[in-house]
């Protein structure tokens, strides 16, 4: 049976980790391999690097450190932020990532969504939407959630399928850093009614919330940050209490 | 001993190079027939689409040097689809070395069953030298819109709403679904396998 999949999420600067992180039994936690590593012999299903570089460097430092990634990192990985065209995508997938996500770019311009799967298939390409509640309603927002538009979340990752997405990785912002719990009617919307895997990210907190969101939102995956990064909760024993609440897990 | 990767216009080669640098072997990735012929291992990867796969390897000649490789040699996910019968993937003849057709994954109700699946499976019934401490229900990563019917070449099944081959093996063919370059430790395992017939 299909696994439901833990995902650490880890940005980049400049070739680095962002954010302290909080790891004795690893020589540099800056070092994304060496995290990205440790992750996957901990048992994470899967991992995501988001790049938030603004420098002009940014394109071969990261198609660097991408290939060391898939030298050293034994499970598959997707890379995001900042990819706005075919030739960023070919460099990374050729470099050795397994998927890429894209977000602001694919929202001004929709058809390149179309242009990816085309190229690359839809099993490499993940759409990252970033979305709030307000006024009765889940919205799309851009620019690393800065920027507010008047178009439905849903919609757009409808949309989005349509043209080719392969996997919707979707994060509130309104649950994103409160611990409180993941968006579980926005996520089991998607879920439920796009043909596409939902990865749900933002609010992870207690192990629970894992629970709440692959049972009661039908997530296929969840993503989360600082809980493991600063170990409050460690992959080993939250897949032991997904499995004890009959959560189909890998070992 | 000398491992090459079959290169044509099907990704994730890096991928597979990379897994045998891990496991101390050079991968020479080329489409040169007499390094192929030459090879003691072959290793056919690929993800994308069979038709366009197919006609890229016959223009080439590459689908009957393949074909008549007598070294053990490893298809990987759209390798695998490549080696059996036919694909419904745009009505594409393929190499033939399983008596198998390959299908594609039919929700019996809508939105049940998302397409392509994604993520970790596990592999039953296992029986090929290449699965060799590799336990009965051990996890790999698939990524598959179409997949193998089961057959008399069948050694290894997963179910994804129906029971498919997640392995294919007759003579000196090997075959798998998943992605052993990406299934971590297990995985690992099958390569290492392979690369020890």
């Amino acid at each position: 049976m299909l696994t439901k999949r833990i995902i650490p999420c880890l940005d980049i600067k400049d070739g680095r980790t962002v954010k302290g992180i909080n790891f004795e039994n690893i020589r540099d936690a800056g070092d994304p391999i060496e995290l990205g590593a440790l992750y996957a012999e901990q048992g994470a299903d899967e991992l995501v690097f988001l790049d938030i570089t603004a420098t002009n460097e940014r394109r071969k430092t990261l198609a660097e450190l991408v290939t060391g990634i898939a030298r050293h990192v034994n499970i598959p990985f997707t890379v995001g932020g900042g990819i706005s065209s075919v030739e960023d995508v070919y460099v990374l997938l050729q470099s050795g990532a397994d998927k890429i996500s894209v977000n602001t770019s694919a929202f001004k311009d929709p058809a390149l969504v179309d242009r990816l799967a085309r190229e690359f298939g839809s099993q490499c390409i993940v759409l990252a939407i970033d979305t709030r509640f307000e006024d009765g309603d889940w919205y799309v927002y851009l620019n690393g959630g800065r920027v507010k538009t008047e178009v439905k979340a849903f919609d757009w990752a409808k949309e989005a399928v349509g043209r080719g997405a392969g996997e919707i990785l979707l994060t509130s912002m309104n649950n994103d850093g409160t611990k409180k719990g993941f968006a579980l009617d926005i996520t089991g919307q998607m879920a439920q009614h796009l043909n596409v895997p939902v990865i749900a990210s933002g609010g992870a907190g207690t192990m629970e919330h894992f629970t709440d969101v692959f049972e009661n939102a039908q997530a296929d995956a969840a993503l989360a940050a600082s809980i493991f990064h600063y170990k409050e909760i460690e992959i080993p024993a939250l897949k032991t209490f997904l499995y004890s609440k009959g959560v189909n897990v890998r070992f | 001993m000398k491992t090459v990767i079959i290169k044509y216009n099907a990704g994730n080669i890096r991928s597979v190079q990379f897994a045998l640098e891990r496991l101390g072997v050079n991968g020479t990735v080329t489409d040169d027939h007499e390094e192929i012929m030459a090879a003691d291992k072959v290793i056919f990867p690929g993800v994308g689409e069979a038709s366009t796969a197919m006609q890229y390897l016959k223009e080439r000649k590459l689908d009957e040097v393949i074909a008549g490789l007598k070294q053990p040699v490893l298809g990987i996910c759209l390798g695998m689809q490549l080696l059996c019968k036919h694909s419904e993937e745009n009505d594409t003849k393929c190499i033939g070395i399983f008596d198998v057709d390959v299908k594609r994954f039919q929700s019996p109700v809508e939105n049940l069953l998302k397409i392509p699946q994604i993520g970790w499976n596990n592999i039953t019934g296992l029986h090929s030298v290449v699965f060799e401490h590799v336990p009965e229900n051990a996890y790999m990563y698939f990524v598959h819109s179409y997949y193998a019917a089961l057959g008399a070449d069948t050694v290894a099944i997963t179910n994804y709403v129906i029971n498919y081959s997640a392995a294919l093996q007759k003579d000196n063919f090997y075959a798998v679904q998943f992605h052993p370059e990406k299934s971590a430790v297990a995985g690992a395992r099958i390569i290492e396998n392979f690369l020890n017939l």
